[in-house]
């Protein structure tokens, strides 16, 4: 377990998480669904990776499996602590677990479920410094101010509840909850899709704001391809359980090298009318992952298929430097991307 | 602006809900004019009335909603089937309950809805449900409909379709659901019909497939739609002309090309501004709209935007509502900074 690259924060290994399929009065296990099949990816100290792909495609549960919400099947999961040691998350049982917890941050999608409407600004915020040992109430008061300045609330609204504010504010909160503990790895699920158009760029400045001044690494799951665009630095891409690319942001969207990949982009509709997008269709639809097809997943609904796309799974490999793809064809191809 | 053109001309259409807490005024005088093979766009965010507007038009708004003013004038399929002559009918005078806004709703005007899931009953098959919908708008045999049903089905390209006819709506995944909604609304060929976020809850991949089997109906039944949605893409690409809505009222109006290369009310320029699109400079501060949108209750005094507007002119804005005025070819905006014109409150 040897540090290769000193940037790495999180470098995750052939992580697999499985959930079964119980049928029959001894609840036996009949199968199961692969919702994550041996993905494998590392992201760097201060930079944001994107995470993408459709509904379904187990961008959450792997993003889950991360801040160990739930137990992978197996696989590894290396974080480097701010001691400078490696640790595999996916070993640690919970008292192991517990002082990495504050490193390692999440910001949830819905800002109404995910506050507790019966808790002041003050609790909610000031409950993870609690639970980590910051006990004095004085010094909790005046830290939460500064978090809320920090995301940009006033900190006379500490006695408030939650009903009182916007979606938008709301979801401050909740980046306020995260930061609390100074996290160094923030794990943000679809921190804007639930927002209005007009506040999500709120929401995304202030993210970029917060990270160039805390330095803060961030997991950036999401679906909205602009939106990635916009934030990440280097973007993988999911489909049905498995990584098919993860490459640097512009040279994943400029030049595609899995067929998926340009798929998603060719569907993404641009605003602008003078521009004509989405001739091109992707036809069928996605597999379960209960009962994925044979060879490469996406062969079914890919133009570019051959005999050895229907046999052979591809391998997740490196073909230049930094871009990973997992096509069999990835060499010969030249896929549209998006015109920069 | 032509009423003897338009299909659909609505008219300083106000929906108020009267709550116990106060009235909320989620559409304030609303005008516009939808004609035949037109794809209107209706953008907007939360509370901006886009929603509400549209079941008015079909008369589903629900209490404490009530349609307080205005008029929604439709042009009715007469027997003959002479569109010249076809006869206008208001139907804010229409009983919600009646034969004849039974008649028009679902036949004439039909509703594609967010939901798909939400949509269909658990219990009944698809195609019996979509039968009972022929049955209820044509003079036609139980056998005759299942085989409209399955034209429907064969159109929007659902696979096997007389498998699917007979399972229910759990059994299908999110993009053959919306498929089905829009066989479904499709199947007493209505001459507008109403796609309130049609694509919200489906993938991208899945969106782009609806989106396409939209404009390819569309073509071929000359019918119009009213396309609602706050994704700007999707308005960019499918709409002939746009209208933008902000808390209860319309901000601007025109052509697609006007509203995306030559926006001219403030708000409008700054929903522009302020998405991130695909061929942006990555990692820049966007232009921000300021504040959030206010609460209902808490409408502001004047033009609903003033707060947030960059522009806005102090003892005016605040004070007084600006018109709806058209400015150049096809384009209206609703804004001091063009005219001076306000409304009759």
């Amino acid at each position: 377990m040897t540090n290769a690259n000193d940037s790495h924060l999180l470098e995750v290994r052939n992580l697999k998480k499985y959930f079964p399929i119980r049928k029959g009065f001894f609840r036996k296990t009949v199968g199961n669904v692969r919702a994550v099949d041996d993905v494998s990816f590392f992201i760097n100290e201060g930079e944001t990776l994107g995470l993408v792909g459709e509904s379904g495609c187990g961008k959450t549960t792997a993003s889950r499996c991360i801040l160990r919400a739930l137990a992978p099947t197996s696989g590894e999961m290396i974080f480097w602590t701010k001691e400078g040691q490696a640790v595999d998350l996916a070993k640690l049982n919970r008292r192991g677990l517990r002082p990495l917890r504050p490193q390692m941050q999440m910001i949830f999608q819905d800002p109404y479920g995910s506050l507790n409407p019966r808790m002041t600004l003050f609790d909610i915020v000031g409950e993870p410094m609690y639970v980590n040992g910051m006990t004095n109430r004085k010094e909790r008061v005046e830290r939460v101010a500064e978090l809320l300045r920090l995301v940009g609330l006033r900190p006379e609204y500490m006695q408030r509840y939650p009903h009182a504010f916007s979606g938008g504010q709301r979801q401050r909160i909740g980046i306020a909850r995260a930061l609390s503990v100074n996290p160094r790895l923030v794990v943000a699920d679809e921190p804007v899709s639930a927002l209005d158009v007009s506040v999500q760029a709120q929401i995304l400045n202030l993210m970029l704001d917060l990270q160039k001044r805390l330095n803060l690494t961030y997991l950036f799951v999401a679906h909205n391809l602009s939106v990635v665009k916009h934030i990440c630095d280097r973007v993988a891409v999911m489909y049905v359980g498995k990584l098919v690319e993860m490459a640097p942001t512009n040279e994943l969207y400029r030049a595609p090298q899995h067929p998926y990949t340009a798929a998603l982009m060719a569907a993404v509709p641009v605003a602008d009318p003078r521009v004509k997008t989405g001739n091109v269709e992707l036809k069928g639809e996605v597999p379960s992952p209960a009962n994925p097809p044979p060879g490469c997943y996406f062969h079914p609904r890919c133009e570019y298929a051959v005999d050895v796309c229907r046999t052979q799974p591809p391998e997740f490999r490196e073909i230049t430097p930094g871009h990973f793809v997992s096509c069999h064809r990835a060499d010969e191809l030249k896929l549209p991307g998006v015109a920069l | 602006m032509n009423n003897q053109t338009a299909l659909l001309s609505v008219r300083d259409l106000q929906v108020h809900f009267l709550m116990d807490e106060g009235v909320v005024k989620a559409v304030d005088g609303v005008t516009f004019d939808v004609h035949a093979g037109q794809i209107f766009g209706i953008v907007g965010e939360s509370g901006c009335g886009k929603s509400v507007t549209m079941k008015a038009v079909l008369r589903i708004v629900e209490p404490p909603g009530k349609i307080v003013g205005g008029e929604i004038l439709w042009r009715h399929r007469s027997k003959q089937d002479g569109s010249a002559g076809d006869p206008v009918v208001d139907l804010v005078k229409f009983d919600a309950n009646s034969k004849a806004m039974r008649d028009i709703r679902g036949a004439e005007i039909a509703l594609i809805p967010q939901e798909p899931m939400a949509s269909f009953s658990p219990v009944h098959t698809i195609g019996d449900q979509i039968i009972e919908a022929i049955l209820l708008h044509q003079d036609v045999s139980k056998r005759a409909a299942r085989q409209i049903a399955l034209q429907m089905f064969k159109d929007v390209g659902i696979p096997i379709p007389e498998q699917r006819l007979d399972e229910y709506s759990w059994q299908l995944s999110g993009g053959l659901r919306q498929r089905a909604i829009i066989a479904m609304a499709l199947s007493c060929n209505p001459r507008l019909l109403i796609a309130d976020e049609p694509t919200t809850a489906v993938d991208v991949t899945t969106q782009a497939q609806v989106l396409r089997l939209l404009r390819r109906l569309q073509a071929q039944r000359n019918a119009a739609i009213i396309f609602i949605t706050h994704d700007l893409g999707v308005i960019a690409q499918m709409a002939d002309y746009v209208m933008v809505m902000y808390l209860g009222l319309v901000m601007e109006q025109g052509t697609v090309n006007d509203i995306f290369h030559a926006p001219k009310h403030p708000y409008t320029q700054a929903l522009l501004r302020s998405i991130p699109t695909i061929t942006m400079t990555p990692r820049i501060s966007l232009p921000t709209i300021s504040g959030s949108i206010p609460h209902p209750f808490n409408k502001p005094r004047g033009c609903p935007f003033h707060p947030r507007c960059e522009k806005a002119i102090t003892g005016k804005c605040d004070a007084r509502t600006p018109a709806l005025q058209l400015i150049g070819e096809k384009q209206l905006v609703s804004c001091f900074l063009y005219h001076d014109a306000e409304v009759a409150a």
